[in-house]
Parts: structure tokens; C-alpha cells; sequence
């Protein structure tokens, strides 16, 4: 019964707002569905639903805490979605890097766009069947593409066509690693597991171990294409520079959660039937390749926003090396997970306030963010210290528990790398915001106010994320060591 | 079978777009009646039917309309060139079968053609994404590799519940309804659907 609201409020309410002419009737119909989501979502935290249609989706531990991150940064982006479309116009404007008039798509394909992708997102995490996993997440990438192509231009068009071509050919190949799986579900007389997580699970001893390591490697490839881990990437920089601010966010911090859930499944079931090894290298070997391609690309980055979705690379690089060790390791991936996403989406939403008073994504030419837009510019730098490990915010804790893990697991090569990067991308990126944050501004803009729906949300989830860094509830402790459980960890 | 080869091939080699969607077509409808000579459910024939209208209609009609709306009918100067494309397939094929003798399968299944050619057609699909220009053409691309996937799921005589798979035909059929209206964008934005000038984003 709550899973079935869960999906079919965002659903009902999207296809609403497609029809609805009034914007103000829209935007209170989006702010409804999410309060709605995440008033359910808590309800569940409280008691757990039953899973419907025959167990295909259920609220386990894993999907309690992916959809709850989603669930909550969708209130806080729906928020300030509305105050972001109050403030575009709709008539043609000028694009601010080249000098060409476009105009933004309309409003209520933009509205029904985010509460679809919301329901495909639940979809997603909730499912427990391989296939449906499958065409979920194959949904998200289509409903998220014309969110991503909101501003009509050139730049952001090609974004769309690289997101929208990688990724479904990445997603095509994870489709192989489930026919694999199914293959390694069959005995030989014919008759074969059904490609549920649980019944894979429970009789993981009888499936075909090549055929699971093939299933697991494809598996991952194409839910790592979107997931953005490295060398399979390319497509996320572009899309999350060019997306309007609130889109960069979403997509960041709950999106490639979602391919990153995709993958935990199937690691599950790898992990069940004994490969735990090979599963674990695969994930540090993709987790330090990610950071590093990160740190290369983060060095002198020009574009404040691209410098943002590198980082988002780099972070889940950090998943998956923590997912790989074992151990407390994961405990910490999963709260890794909590921290990045709402750091990460705090740091998108004032990333597109300062685009909004700037008008550059050119770092170097923006200067005296404290000056001109001072609650904005504190977050900005208080968004900078958080992503970039420093105490007392999680982020630091959930970094520090899986270096703790690794020196004591005594792989100190891979400490070594891991500390570096991590020092490395500090540096460069506190560099580049620092130089943002001071200073006056040489440009003379008028000093602005500041609407309380561009501050407010960013604030909050920054506020989640300096509470998690010195008290995480015993609730969250409780589910992060169930996942932590089911993956090979302790 | 061979049908299915044929059709790769002549995708590889040809620069005509109108016949490469043609082509694409016929292959959809080929993999459609496919299952049907082996057994016969009820099950299997609504979705084979539903299938056949999708590739065999539905998806040529829309690429057709989109190529006169645009006005485009010729891929030119690929980055790889047709008589090297066509060269590529009888290796494409050969490495296939090696791999899918390498792959033993836990059961028999109804002919030992069926896995090399769906590997074979994934490749394919795959090489026309990386080697060609024009974003429909690419699109055309993908849909020969969603076929060889379908071939691949038929080959191992796989199915999964009729909710699945039409979960996965609505996806590939969204999929490319997008494309399409992104490929109009495209065209109205650049004047042309060349992808190899979408350029502009780097670092």
C-alpha cells in the first residue's frame, strides 16, 4: 500500500501538471508530491510496508536508504525549483557565453519531467527483480534527458545527445549481464532461478560461478556508465554543467545513486555465491581509477560547475573503493553516501545562485561571492570545506572510517593513493573556490537580495550534513549496518 | 538467421539512409518471427506481434518522417569508410563464434547459430555507434544492438515475465521517440546532424 503511494503520487501528479496552465497551481502541485514522498517515506521509517506485487518491490534495507536520500533531496530541489522558475522569464534571452537568443523549454514538461523521474527513481531503488531494476533505470535516463536540455542552446543540446546515447548503450550492456545472470540462474535440465535478489541470493551456491563473474563484470560497466565511475564518465561532466542548477543537483546526488543501487544487487548476489574477491577488486580497481581521473581533471578546472561534477566522479570512486575493501569499510561507503548526496546537492543548488548574479560558469571571473551575495557566499564555502573531507562534517567521519578500514586491512598502497588524491583534489579545489569566495567583485554588479528558496534548501541540507559529523541516530547506524551486512562488511 | 547476417552486413556497408532503416526494419520483424518457428504459447505471440508493429513499423515510420522533415539522406564521410566497415564484418563474425565457443551453455539449446549471431549483431550495432557521424544513423545503431541483445535473450531461451519485456520494449521504444526529437533539435539548431561538430563541451 505505501510502496504503490510512493510511486503512484509523483506518477499522478506528473501527468497533472503536464495539463495544468496555471504556474503557481504547478508549482504547488510539485511542492505537494515531494512533501507527500517524504511524508510517506518517514512513515515507513516508522513501519515497515509489505512489498507488493508478489515481492517484485519491497522496502529493504538498501532501498530505505537510497530512497530516503532521494526522497529528501527531491523536497529540498522541488523547493527550490519554484523559486527557480519564478525568476526565468519565459521570453528569449541571451545566452551569457555566446552571444545567441534561446529560450527555455516550457515549464510544465520541466515540472512533469522532475516528478516522472522521481517515480522512476522509486522504481529503481524499490525494485527487486533484475529486469525491472533494468527498465527503471533505463526510465531515468529517458525522463532526466529533457530535463537536462531545459535551456534550449546549443551547449546544452549536446549534453543531452551525449547523456542520452552513452548512457543507453551503457544501460544496453548491463541488459547482457542480466541475460548472463539468468544464464547462470539455469540448470541444465532447463529450469532456471527467477532473477529475484532474494531467491538469487538464497540459492546463490547453485549458480554457475563464470557465467556470474561475466554477469557481475557487465553489470557493472553499464550501470557504471551512469553511476559515472571512471574511465566510463564523459557524459556526466557535461551534463551536470549544462543542466539548469536544481537538475545538476538531483542528478548528482540521487541519480547515480540509483545506477550505484543497481550495482550493490548485483554484487549482492556475486558476493552470495561465493566470488567475493573478484567482485571487490573490480570495485577498488573502477573506485581509484575514478578518484584519480577526478584529481587530474579538477586541477585547474576553469568551469565552476564542471569542477562540481569531477568531484562527483572522485566521489564515487570513494564508493565503490569502500564498497571493494570489506570490512567497516562499506559501513562508511554507506554513509558516504548520505554525506555526499547532500553535500553534493547543497553545493549544485549554490552553485546555480552564484551562476544566477554572475551570469559565468569561468571561475576567474567570479570574484566576491562573500561581498555581493554574503549567505550564499558561506555556503558556498562551508558546501567546499564538506566535500572536501574536512571535520566536523560527515563527510570527514565517513572518509575516516574507510581510511581506518584500509590501515587496518594493512593495504597501505592503497592508503597511500587513497590519502593522496584525496590531498591533491583538497588543494585544487579549495584553491579555485577560495578565489571565488573573496575579494570584490571587478564587475560592478548591483549587490542583490537573496530569495529565501534559493538559500533555504541548500541551507538545510548542509545543516543535515554537519549533524551527521557528530551524531548519526541509531536508526540510520541501524539500517547502514544492515546494507553493510548484505555486502560483505561488518 | 542468415537473413539476420545479411542485414548486418548490409548496414555495414551501406551510406543510403532510407535503405538503412529499411534494413533495420526488416531485421526487427526477422527476430520477431524467430521464436515462433521454435514454439508456440499464446504469450510468446502477443509479444512477438507487439514487437514486430514496434521495429517493423512503428520505429521506420518515425526515423522516415524525421529524414524528410531534415531533408538528410546520405551518411557522409563516416570515420570509418564502407569498404573497410564490410571488411570489418566477416572478422566481427568469426571473433563472435571464437567467443561463443569459449561460453559453454549449461543446456542445448534450439541451434548453435543463434549465439554468435546475436554477439555478431551486438557488435555491429555497437561499431555503427562509434564509426558513424550523423546522430540518426547512430540511433539506427542502436537499435541493431538492442536487436542482438533481444537475439541474445532469445538464444538462451529465456523468459522472463511478460511484464519485463514489455518494461523493455516501452523503454526501447521511449528511448528512441526521444532520440528522434532530439535529433529534430539537433537539425534546427546546427543546420545539419553531424555529431562529430557537437564539440563545443570539453575538460
Amino acid at each position: 500500500m505505501m510502496i504503490w503511494a510512493l510511486i503512484l503520487i509523483p506518477f499522478i501528479a506528473g501527468l497533472l501538471s503536464l495539463f495544468i496552465r496555471v504556474d503557481v497551481l504547478r508549482r504547488s502541485i510539485l511542492i505537494a508530491a515531494a512533501v507527500c514522498h517524504t511524508a510517506i517515506i518517514t512513515l515507513c521509517w516508522l513501519e515497515n510496508p509489505e512489498p507488493i506485487l508478489a515481492g517484485w518491490f519491497a522496502f529493504d534495507a538498501t532501498a530505505k536508504l537510497f530512497l530516503s536520500i532521494a526522497s529528501v533531496l527531491f523536497l529540498c530541489a522541488s523547493f527550490y525549483a519554484v523559486g527557480y522558475l519564478k525568476a526565468e522569464r519565459h521570453e528569449p534571452k541571451k545566452d551569457f557565453e555566446e552571444e545567441e537568443f534561446f529560450v527555455n523549454a516550457p515549464e510544465a514538461i520541466f515540472t512533469a519531467c522532475l516528478l516522472m523521474f522521481l517515480m522512476t527513481m522509486t522504481l529503481a531503488i524499490t525494485s527487486q527483480h533484475f529486469g525491472l531494476i533494468w527498465v527503471a533505470m533505463e526510465a531515468t535516463t529517458l525522463v532526466s534527458a529533457p530535463l537536462i536540455y531545459f535551456h534550449r542552446h546549443h551547449r546544452s543540446l549536446e549534453a543531452t545527445w551525449k547523456y542520452l546515447l552513452i548512457c543507453s548503450v551503457g544501460i544496453a550492456i548491463s541488459l547482457l549481464g542480466n541475460f548472463f545472470l539468468a544464464i547462470a540462474a539455469s540448470a541444465p535440465d532447463g529450469s532456471s532461478i527467477p532473477l529475484m535478489r532474494s531467491d538469487l541470493a538464497a540459492n546463490a551456491s547453485q549458480l554457475l560461478s563464470p557465467w556470474v563473474k561475466a554477469a557481475f563484470i557487465f553489470i557493472l560497466v553499464g550501470y557504471g556508465t551512469k553511476m559515472g565511475l571512471a574511465p566510463l564518465h564523459t557524459w556526466l561532466p557535461d551534463a551536470h554543467s549544462e543542466a539548469p542548477s536544481v537538475v545538476s543537483a538531483l542528478l548528482s546526488g540521487t541519480l547515480l545513486n540509483c545506477a550505484f543501487v543497481g550495482i550493490l544487487r548485483a554484487y549482492e548476489v556475486t558476493a552470495a555465491a561465493g566470488l567475493l574477491p573478484f567482485a571487490q577488486n573490480l570495485l577498488i580497481l573502477f573506485g581509484l581509477v575514478s578518484m584519480a581521473f577526478a584529481a587530474v581533471f579538477i586541477i585547474g578546472q576553469a568551469d565552476y560547475k564542471r569542477m562540481l561534477a569531477y568531484s562527483s566522479v572522485e566521489h564515487m570512486g570513494i564508493l565503490a573503493l569502500g564498497v571493494g575493501l570489506g570490512g567497516a569499510a562499506v559501513f562508511g561507503s554507506m554513509l558516504h553516501t548520505v554525506n555526499h548526496s547532500l553535500t553534493k546537492a547543497a553545493l549544485f543548488l549554490v552553485a546555480g545562485n552564484i551562476l544566477a548574479v554572475y551570469k559565468t560558469k569561468i571561475a576567474s571571473h567570479v570574484k566576491g561571492v562573500f561581498s555581493l551575495i554574503s549567505v550564499s557566499g558561506f555556503l558556498w564555502i562551508a558546501g567546499i570545506l564538506a566535500i572536501t573531507g574536512f571535520p566536523p562534517f560527515g563527510t570527514f567521519l565517513s572518509e575516516f572510517t574507510i581510511l581506518k578500514a584500509i590501515i587496518e586491512q594493512g593495504r597501505y598502497f592503497i592508503a597511500a593513493a587513497y590519502l593522496g588524491l584525496l590531498a591533491i583534489i583538497f588543494v585544487s579545489f579549495s584553491a579555485i573556490a577560495f578565489r571565488m569566495a573573496q575579494g570584490r567583485n571587478t564587475e560592478n554588479l548591483p549587490a542583490k537580495n537573496e530569495r529565501w528558496l534559493s538559500i533555504v534548501p541548500p541551507a538545510v541540507l548542509l545543516f543535515g550534513v554537519l549533524v551527521l559529523g557528530v551524531y548519526v541516530p541509531k536508526q540510520l547506524t541501524n539500517v547502514l549496518h544492515d546494507i553493510a551486512l548484505l555486502l560483505g562488511g561488518n | 538467421m542468415v537473413l539476420l547476417i545479411l542485414t548486418n552486413m548490409v548496414v555495414l556497408g551501406t551510406s543510403r539512409l532510407r535503405a538503412c532503416i529499411r534494413v533495420v526494419a526488416v531485421q526487427g520483424v526477422a527476430l520477431g518471427i524467430l521464436p515462433l518457428l521454435h514454439s508456440f504459447e499464446w504469450q510468446l505471440l502477443i509479444f512477438a506481434v507487439l514487437s514486430i508493429i514496434l521495429k517493423g513499423i512503428v520505429f521506420p515510420v518515425m526515423l522516415s518522417r524525421t529524414l524528410r522533415q531534415l531533408n538528410v539522406w546520405q551518411e557522409e564521410s563516416p570515420y570509418v569508410g564502407y569498404g573497410l566497415s564490410l571488411l570489418m564484418g566477416p572478422f566481427a563474425l568469426a571473433f563472435s563464434s571464437w567467443i561463443s565457443l569459449r561460453l559453454p551453455l549449461p543446456y542445448t539449446i534450439h541451434s548453435t547459430m543463434l549465439i554468435p549471431v546475436a554477439l555478431f549483431t551486438l557488435i555491429v550495432g555497437l561499431f555503427i555507434i562509434v564509426s558513424r557521424k550523423k546522430a540518426l544513423t547512430q540511433v539506427l545503431g542502436y537499435l541493431v544492438m538492442e536487436n542482438g541483445i533481444y537475439a541474445f535473450g532469445m538464444a538462451i531461451a529465456y523468459h522472463q515475465p511478460m511484464l519485463i519485456e514489455l518494461g523493455v520494449l516501452l523503454d526501447v521504444f521511449v528511448g528512441v521517440f526521444v532520440m528522434g526529437i532530439a535529433i529534430f533539435h539537433i537539425s534546427r539548431q546546427f543546420d545539419h546532424i553531424n555529431t562529430d561538430q557537437l564539440s563545443a563541451l570539453r575538460n
